[in-house]
């Protein structure tokens, strides 16, 4: 024994130890992976001895490889034989360990627990500290179970210093553990007050956290906390009380109100920049959730902008930053507040730091007027030509164009000034953003009326400068902007200046290096530019131009013609034999020119996205009428446990869309009014359009948004954007002298807007006042997202696929319940989860529900499976089914479930079948045709899973048989052998229907058309009922019911390539009688042979 | 909410890592090099807040070595921003000019000293000689 001791500790002098292990990293920079499995093969050696001192020491050593991304998880035993020892200085790197690498899923977890319990409840009370820092890093639910009364007891503690981690641990546990919140809660309030501030401010980040996740049930705590607030002088405390009021405000304004005034005081007083960025940051919230009630808290808002502008201007740059962060917060209330520090803003664009710079444009957004709108893109543009990096270039290019296109360009006043701000923009070198601006110029010019005139002869110059198609490199780039332009002088020619220039530019052979989409908007528009040179040509008289130019035409169309691009080589194709058919013509005398322009008569419209919306629904279709009458809900929250608090998560799932009243729409079409009093696009008329498809609802009223420009003004020579800019500034000048009194009204005007404005945003969000369900079921509703219950959709998405051989009635009772309510759904997979028992029940239950469109009242109809045998030998028992879909036509899968029967493990598996002509499995590419397709999975003793196979089918008319093997090795306690097994797979014709179903006058028609071949068989000797038959045919082959009557049904369904497959299903006495029609006739014939077959079991 | 603490030199190398939610082990590797590159990234004039999907980085530098804290978005920065040179002070104290190899060599003893300042990813104690008081006891203890 002695001896062991003596060469324990001459063990452990030769032992590295952290320090040694450091520094021989450090010393082994090249071949440190080595050097680390080394040193872990030394510490596995080290885990192996009885000496504790050992073990800790190794343990120390995997927890610093541990965080150099080692796996130590191997070790997980050891580190909790660290954990017990009885000696602190070895059990504290023990329970460092643990929290560093066990979690959830550690599997020796549970055998922690007697042993954290002893320590909790240690006399030391750095063994109770120890021991509750672990915790809070790997509690489980079983462990919380377990040791949330330990911890609770641990609250009410002596020492201060207990009672803090208890406190703290308490959240954890109350997270893995919800039952344990209510019981522990009182004791939580207590600690609010308790004489240790460290203690106190625990249960405040407890607290709030929990609010945090649902605040309404901490209202009645706000007292407490608004007496800890104005006693407090623990700023970090401070921070999460302020943090806690800004969540509860929304809920009870009036707290709001009463914040206001100590928080405004806090600012004023406070020397801690993090305190007063939560104060403004919380008075912000309470005025944006207060209602307008509120009068004087323009005061606060004052106060809240001047100190975050003390910030803005501050050297240090994270306070810059959140300045300007808390700012953006502002804007979206009360944007004339932060308007007038537009000064500050812009400045803050040059800065060094791109997250403020990015910060300050995300705040000129909000800032615009149409006063500043020129100044500020001015600016910008400036910024532009200066921005080194393309990523920032990229992002001020399509800041401009969000800041000047905003609310449907409700700032523009002079879309003259836009076009040549656009097409500034196209000088920018290897932006990605050409597509952005090319539809900025299209939807200006087809909107702005009177500003075609100006952007065509923008637009010509732009196709004729030739650096934009020298940079037709890459995709998106700024060549995409030729596509608008090309358009747009097309579209408009009649504006053009010089229209014959243009046509020589777009007919360049350059033009033949852009993108494809773009030369195709070449070719087309060089017509519409012919067209119109030609009216105009021919109206002059000038027969010889005229013939000139269609001469230019035919000698440039062919390169078009020869293009690789299809979109383009057709339309060239098209357009060049048209104007060969005019050169004729023309050669002939006869006038041509009505005739190519008629090709292109009348005016494309804009129509207004929401239009849709004004067609009237049909008579007689209620859209809000039930299909089928959702189930009863008796059963839903009420009945649960209501805890305290709940995931965040939880609201994403639950939130709906408020319903839309008649008073919202009412208050919503105000709005709108209002916003189109500044709008530029309704000024001109004057019985707004608007107004009269109110009156008279009707197709022909869709809305078609009219524009017009009240500020036509024109520039000559090369259009530069500050020009505008200036004119812009006479024009206000005059308007100030001259339109006094307008002014004004235009004022009351906005001051309405506003209001109603700080009245919308003051209601508060209703998502937060939701109330929500216990932690206990986040996990359930994570998964369970609201599908779309759209009725077509027949098959069961992959939710039921793990449920093997039941699995296919899992998907019949589903079609049913799919249909159903949406609560019932997440009702029922909250079930599954419960009990793997009550599932079964469950399946049983829904098995005798009729099946399909059956009758509801008949006999229960026996359950059934559609997977039917494959082969079977003392290993293994393969059964199949076959799934078609209707979005492959030419294309099946083939679902096989293999069974292991024995008591070896079989592995490698393999698949491989003898494809036909017809037939063929789909392999993994590069495999040639013998390959066999692997399984993916391997199969322990009593094990069964499924896989898939994906076959491609041509013709689906008739049966088809496919040889097959599977192979695999077979592995026991003896050895492994190689087996197989031997198979025929029989694809049915009816494995290539799908049930769809039809309505019986769209049958009847069927019926009628005569395009369908008939054949029919009797099948003697049937005993099943009627209701049981037709629910076997519908399973079995696929089909719908459509009509039934007493002992006759018309039944129908559909094959994936699209044939039509109707039954009439008669039963006699002791016989049924079916008759069919289909578009094919063989495939009917082999239909019917394997109904016989189905039939004659019955 | 804390989520995360690290420290990692300029050659991207942890020194210390301590996670308040579980996060796998080759993730965290992932995280941390992604985490250490963007303040790398970065200049002195920048401010020490990066936005990194759906948390937000905190991170102030010390001679070769990164402190960088990452926090849910609803934390104050200029909080942790101000905790991260509290933290710093501390160790200043326990080491006495700390530097790299101290924390290195001690990274236990620095565990502790998070430990006592950060439990579940809340601040919970700030002042120096109540978070030194079982560290020195722990020293005394195995002097003994």
């Amino acid at each position: 024994m002695a001896l062991k001791m003596v060469k324990g500790s001459i063990d452990r002098m030769f032992d590295k130890n952290l320090q040694d292990l450091v520094r021989g990293i450090r010393n082994h920079k090249e071949d440190e992976a080595k050097y680390i499995s080394q040193c872990i093969d030394e510490i596995k050696q080290e885990l192996k001895q009885d000496n504790i001192a050992v073990k800790a020491n190794a343990v120390c050593k995997l927890t610093y490889l541990q965080m150099l991304g080692y796996d130590i998880s191997w070790a997980a035993f050891n580190i909790i034989e660290v954990m017990s020892a009885s000696k602190f200085t070895f059990k504290r790197i023990g329970y460092l360990a643990a929290s560093q690498c066990f979690h959830e899923g550690t599997d020796v977890i549970m055998l922690t627990t007697n042993q954290i319990r002893k320590d909790l409840s240690s006399p030391s009370q750095y063994d109770t500290g120890v021991a509750l820092t672990g915790l809070s890093c790997f509690v489980t639910p079983d462990l919380a179970r377990d040791l949330a009364n330990d911890i609770m007891t641990l609250m009410s503690h002596t020492k201060p210093y207990i009672r803090k981690k208890a406190v703290l641990i308490m959240y954890k546990v109350f997270l893995k553990y919800p039952e344990s919140l209510r019981p522990a809660f009182p004791r939580l309030k207590e600690k609010l007050e308790d004489p240790d501030p460290g203690v106190q401010s625990a249960a405040v980040n407890v607290i709030c956290e929990l609010a945090r996740r649902n605040p309404k049930n901490y209202l009645s705590l706000a007292p407490l906390f608004f007496k800890l607030m104005t006693s407090s002088t623990n700023n970090w405390v401070l921070i999460k009380i302020i943090k806690l009021f800004g969540a509860l405000t929304p809920l009870e304004p009036r707290l709001g109100k009463k914040l206001i005034e100590p928080l405004t005081n806090l600012i004023h007083s406070t020397s801690a920049m993090s305190l007063l960025y939560e104060c403004v940051n919380t008075v912000i919230a309470v005025l944006i959730s207060l209602s307008s009630g509120m009068p004087n808290h323009s005061a606060s808002i004052q106060l809240c902008v001047q100190k975050l502008r003390i910030l803005i201007e501050d050297s240090d740059q994270n306070l810059k930053y959140l300045g300007l962060l808390a700012m953006s917060k502002i804007l979206k209330t009360h944007p004339k507040s932060v308007q007038s520090h537009k000064d500050l803003i812009l400045q803050c664009l040059d800065d060094k730091d791109e997250s403020i710079r990015l910060r300050a444009l995300d705040l000129l957004y909000g800032m615009v007027s149409k006063k500043n709108l020129m100044e500020i893109v001015k600016k910008l543009m400036t910024h532009v030509d200066k921005a080194e990096g393309t990523t920032y270039r990229d992002e001020l290019l399509t800041k401009i164009i969000d800041i000047c296109s905003q609310s449907n360009y409700q700032y523009i006043t002079n879309f003259e000034w836009y076009i040549s701000i656009l097409v500034e923009l196209t000088r920018l070198e290897g932006t990605r953003h050409g597509h952005l601006i090319a539809a900025q110029m299209l939807d200006v010019a087809i909107r702005v009326k009177a500003i075609r005139r100006f952007a065509v002869s923008q637009m010509s110059s732009l196709l004729d400068s030739a650096h934009l198609v020298t940079s037709s490199t890459q995709r998106n780039g700024i060549c995409e902007v030729l596509y608008a332009a090309a358009w747009i002088c097309g579209e408009f020619s009649e504006h053009l200046q010089e229209p014959h220039q243009t046509l020589e530019a777009m007919l360049r052979p350059k033009v033949t290096t852009l993108p494809g989409h773009i030369q195709a908007v070449y070719v087309q528009n060089v017509v519409k530019l012919y067209a119109s040179i030609l009216q105009q040509q021919e109206q002059a008289a000038e027969a010889e131009a005229a013939q000139e130019v269609t001469q230019l035409m035919v000698e440039r169309l062919p390169q078009f013609v020869q293009s690789a691009d299809l979109e383009v080589q057709e339309r060239a194709s098209c357009i060049l034999q048209l104007v060969k058919h005019v050169q004729k013509l023309q050669a002939k005398g006869v006038p041509v020119a009505e005739e190519v322009s008629a090709l292109f008569a009348g005016e494309l419209n804009p129509v207004a996205p929401k239009a849709q919306k004004k067609v009237p629904v049909p008579e007689g279709l209620d859209l809000d009428a039930w299909i089928n009458e959702p189930p009863s809900d008796s059963e839903s929250e009420d009945e649960k446990p209501k805890a305290i608090f709940h995931d965040e998560e939880q609201r994403h799932v639950r939130h709906r869309q408020p319903e839309v009243d008649e008073e919202e729409l009412a208050r919503r079409r105000e709005a709108r009014k209002l916003e189109q009093a500044n709008n530029p696009f309704y000024i001109k008329s004057s019985p707004s359009p608007q107004k009269r498809y109110q009156d008279a609802p009707g197709v022909e009223h869709i809305p078609v948004v009219q524009i017009d420009l009240s500020v036509p003004l024109k520039v000559p020579g090369m259009p530069m954007s500050d020009q505008y800019v200036k004119l812009e500034e006479e024009r206000r000048h005059r308007q100030r002298l001259e339109k006094d009194k307008k002014k004004r009204k235009k004022k009351e005007k906005e001051k309405k807007g506003e209001d109603l404005d700080f009245w919308l945003s003051t209601t508060p969000p209703p998502a937060t006042t939701v109330p929500a369900p216990s932690t206990e079921e986040i996990g359930v509703h994570a998964v369970t997202t609201p599908k779309d219950e759209c009725e077509g959709s027949k098959r069961e998405e992959p939710e039921d696929e793990d449920d093997d051989v039941e699995h296919d009635q899992e998907r019949k009772s589903s079609r049913h319940k799919k249909k159903k309510h949406k609560k019932e759904k997440e009702e029922r997979s909250k079930d599954k989860k419960k009990t793997k028992k009550k599932q079964s029940e469950r399946e049983e239950a829904t098995a005798v529900e009729p099946v399909e469109n059956g009758a509801a009242e008949e006999e229960p109809i026996p359950p059934m499976s559609s997977y039917c045998l494959l082969a079977e030998n003392s290993y293994i028992k393969m059964t199949y089914d076959i799934q078609a879909s209707l979005q492959k036509d030419s294309q099946v899968t083939v679902s096989i479930i293999l069974e292991n029967q024995s008591s070896s493990f079989l592995k490698n598996m393999e698949l491989n079948v003898l494809d036909s002509l017809n037939t063929k499995m789909a392999r993994p590419e590069g495999s040639s045709v013998h390959d066999g397709v692997p399984v993916p999975f391997q199969l322990p003793p009593g094990v069964s899973n499924e896989a898939q196979f994906v076959f491609t089918i041509q013709s689906i008319v008739m049966a088809q048989k496919l040889k097959g093997t599977l192979s695999f090795i077979a592995k026991d306690d003896n050895g492994a052998t190689h087996e197989k097994l031997d198979f025929r797979l029989l694809f049915s014709c009816s494995s290539y229907l799908i049930t769809t179903p039809c309505y019986s006058d769209a049958f009847a028609k069927l019926l009628e058309s005569g395009d369908l071949c008939m054949n029919s068989i009797k099948v003697d000797g049937t005993s099943m009922s009627f209701h049981n038959l037709l629910a076997k045919i519908c399973f079995h082959h696929h089909f719908s019911v459509v009509e039934r009557v007493d002992s006759c049904a018309s039944m129908y369904s559909r094959s994936i390539q699209g044939h039509h497959v109707c039954l009439l299903v008669k039963k006699g006495e002791n016989s049924v009688s079916v008759d069919g029609k289909c578009s094919d006739a063989t495939l009917l014939s082999s239909l019917l042979e394997e109904m016989k077959a189905t039939l004659a079991q019955c | 909410m804390i989520k995360f603490f690290l420290m990692v030199n300029k050659q991207g190398q942890t020194r210390l890592s301590k996670y308040y939610e579980h996060i796998e082990i080759n993730k965290r590797t992932l995280l941390e090099t992604e985490v250490i590159k963007s303040c790398l990234s970065r200049s002195s004039e920048q401010c020490s807040f990066i936005e990194y999907k759906d948390f937000k980085l905190i991170y102030r530098q010390y001679a070769a070595l990164f402190i960088v804290v990452g926090v849910n978005d609803i934390e104050n920065e200029m909080a942790i921003y101000e905790f991260i040179h509290n933290f710093v002070e501390v160790l200043d104290e326990y080491f006495s000019r700390v530097s790299e190899l101290d924390i290195m060599f001690n990274l236990d003893k620095v565990h502790i000293i998070l430990d006592e300042m950060v439990l579940n990813g809340c601040i919970v104690e700030t002042n120096r000689a109540r978070i030194l008081a079982p560290l020195l006891i722990l020293d005394k203890m195995s002097e003994s």
